[in-house]
């Protein structure tokens, strides 16, 4: 085991890809000085410089053109390559929907399966570090909404690594949407290269009374719930899906069976949220084990102001998600 | 460029194949035998095949809507073209690209795009694949007068020029965007926004001359795969048929002395003259070819009649290479 940062286990999955595949290549904007943690050292000199290691034929910086980015790394994908592309910001993505859209997720089956597509797009989503509207989106579930697309929400160390380096050798294309706030954590990851499957989610901790399915940086907001709602008697499962496309149904399912309750905990927008979608699966396929209606904790639909007077309150923290889940077992009632 | 005989006979071939082709498929629009509608070449042969003839078998090509031109100019077969174009299980696609999405990567066609400009950056990174692998392929993007007012396409050929990539940017300036005349909306000359970019830009004016496209694209090729950049290269041309066919429009955007001077420089025509007067072929000859490639077709349109409606679980399938099941 050695302990790792969110940040550093991208870096190392990317390392370790490299190492293991020439045709895996990185372009971005400021990839070359590491500005967003392509490299995921704490300096070039401590953990190793993908320049000098790989070269300027696989380590790329690109114009600020996202389009072109995108759509280059979809035709580079279709002819041999499998480039990971780091679009920085996740709201940087909307300059380049079409191609994300019209090429990116349609080429494969437009084409009769012709195409494989085997390319990462990582972004960070800077929500919680007052960089207000243009910077701030969680934007994953317009793209839960786009067949051909895998989504990836890593809310680990472990599982930024073990998922990236999934996707980084599957022939799927892939989003990987990084929370920004979780670059910091650290943990233990077991040593060497492994691979985390997608569509497989990870119960973080195991409950009787609520099961509370968290995404991204709400996972460490319901882990911090839990420990309260504990002394209060309430025994909480925490499920991270990890990857929304694919997604978990049965972990979910499964769970909200034995526990009858559900919350929802998504930082992402409310309305067509991932935490909708997930909702409805649940209302569709387990209503007959729901003893309460099911609570959706989400960033409500407005957009993300700059003070941190004004941005501090819309996220789902721990405070949020424990009120939902007494809520739902009965024991706080509004 | 001098080329031999069986290169410009293979040039009058792939012309006629695309004539022949899209004269059927227009009339099988017209019979509703193909659903939705087809854009098609009828008029632009010489831009698409001399532009496909410079390139080899190995290299790479995207193309936009009007679309059928473009991978029979690069030698697919025309089978499974059409069977696409009825949505037939054996079409090349499956039934599941329709005329406006044709690929077919056995001859390096990496798709059509139904968004106008959209296909550019695909064959861009094309380009970065064999400038990364090293492997001496080149990329041509067919785009028309449209597309070259579409942000993709700068930011296309800025990222090629300064990663020099084998890459060849061609417009098919046919002069109108659906019944937009291209100098309505188009500030300047699209050959010369090259400049600014830092690579050679070449407007070709005869682009009913098979010979005089091949000539200047095969200069950027050999550019291309000599490791120097990109080149922009504009073909002025002209579609004979409507934008698409059975489009009615109640206003005639063409006037009728423009339309009767383009249809005399038919680039069929003209090539069949030039083959003959050069002693390539004689009339016989190029009889049996007109004939030969006609058979071709009504193959074609027979391979497509033959074939199977796809299995409705087809609508299911390749959405990803491993599926992660489809709500239904």
């Amino acid at each position: 085991m050695t302990v790792m940062s969110y940040l550093g286990a991208i870096g190392a999955a990317q390392r370790e890809a490299m190492e293991a595949d020439s045709r895996v290549i990185i372009f971005g904007e400021d990839v070359e000085a590491n500005v967003y943690g392509t490299m995921g050292g704490k300096s070039r000199a401590d953990k190793g410089d993908f320049l000098q290691m790989f070269g300027s034929n696989r380590i790329r910086n690109t114009p600020i053109s996202e389009e072109v980015m995108v759509g280059a790394a979809a035709g580079a994908a279709m002819t041999g390559l499998r480039p990971i592309v780091d679009l920085s910001y996740s709201t940087f993505l909307y300059m380049a929907m079409d191609q994300f859209i019209n090429q990116v997720a349609k080429s494969r089956y437009m084409f009769g399966g012709q195409a494989s597509m085997p390319v990462v797009f990582r972004s960070a989503m800077f929500y919680g570090l007052s960089t207000a509207a243009h910077h701030s989106d969680r934007p994953y579930p317009m793209f839960m909404n786009m067949p051909g697309i895998k989504i990836m929400v890593p809310a680990s160390p472990s599982d930024a690594k073990g998922l990236l380096r999934t996707a980084i050798d599957m022939d799927d294309p892939v989003m990987s949407f990084e929370a920004c706030m979780l670059w910091g954590m650290k943990e233990d990851v077991q040593d060497g290269e492994f691979h985390i499957p997608f569509g497989v989610a990870k119960t973080v901790r195991s409950g009787s009374d609520v099961t509370v399915v968290a995404i991204s940086s709400a996972v460490p907001a319901a882990m911090q719930a839990a420990q309260q709602l504990e002394k209060e008697g309430i025994s909480i499962e925490v499920i991270d899906p990890r990857t929304l496309a694919p997604f978990d149904s049965d972990a979910v399912l499964n769970s909200v069976a034995r526990t009858g309750r559900l919350v929802v905990a998504d930082p992402a927008n409310r309305t067509c949220g991932a935490a909708a979608e997930i909702s409805a699966l649940v209302a569709e396929k387990a209503f007959d084990c729901l003893k309460a209606p099911i609570i959706r904790v989400t960033t409500p639909d407005t957009h993300i102001p700059f003070s941190p007077a004004l941005e501090k309150q819309l996220y789902p923290n721990a405070g949020m998600i424990a009120d939902a889940v007494r809520k739902v077992a009965g024991t706080r009632k509004e | 460029m001098t080329l031999a005989n069986d290169m410009l006979l293979e040039m009058q071939r792939r012309m006629l194949r695309i004539r022949y082709f899209d004269e059927r498929a227009s009339k099988m629009v017209k019979r509703g035998e193909i659903p939705g509608t087809v854009h098609t070449s009828i008029g632009q042969e010489a831009q698409v095949v001399g532009a496909c003839m410079a390139l080899g078998e190995g290299d790479y090509m995207t193309g936009n809507h009007r679309s059928h031109g473009h991978p029979i100019g690069k030698g697919a077969k025309l089978g499974p073209l059409m069977a696409e174009l009825v949505g037939k299980a054996w079409g090349v696609c499956q039934g599941k690209g329709g005329s406006m999405h044709l690929a077919d990567f056995k001859v390096g066609s990496l798709g059509e795009s139904g968004i106008v400009g959209s296909s550019i950056p695909i064959a861009t990174g094309a380009a970065l694949s064999s400038k990364v692998l090293n492997n001496g392929k080149v990329s041509l993007a067919f785009f028309g007068d449209g597309a070259a007012n579409q942000g993709c396409l700068y930011e296309a050929m800025n990222l090629a020029s300064v990663w020099k990539l084998p890459i060849i940017f061609l417009c098919e300036n046919n002069q109108y965007a659906l019944s937009t005349p291209q100098h309505t909306v188009t500030a300047g000359v699209v050959a010369e926004r090259a400049h600014g970019f830092g690579m050679p830009g070449v407007r070709v004016e005869d682009g009913q001359s098979v010979l005089t496209v091949y000539d200047a694209v095969r200069e950027a090729v050999d550019r291309a795969r000599a490791g120097k950049g990109p080149t922009l290269i504009e073909v002025v041309t002209y579609r004979f048929n409507e934008h698409s066919e059975g489009l009615r429009l109640a206003v005639d955007y063409r006037n009728a002395a423009e339309k009767e001077s383009w249809l005399k420089r038919d680039p069929v025509k003209m090539f069949r003259s030039y083959l003959q007067e050069q002693g390539v072929a004689d009339a016989a000859m190029l009889d049996g070819i007109e004939a030969d490639i006609l058979a071709e077709v009504d193959a074609a349109v027979q391979f497509a009649e033959d074939s199977p409606d796809p299995d409705p679980s087809v609508a299911f399938k390749d959405v990803y290479t491993v599926p992660i099941g489809v709500a239904q």
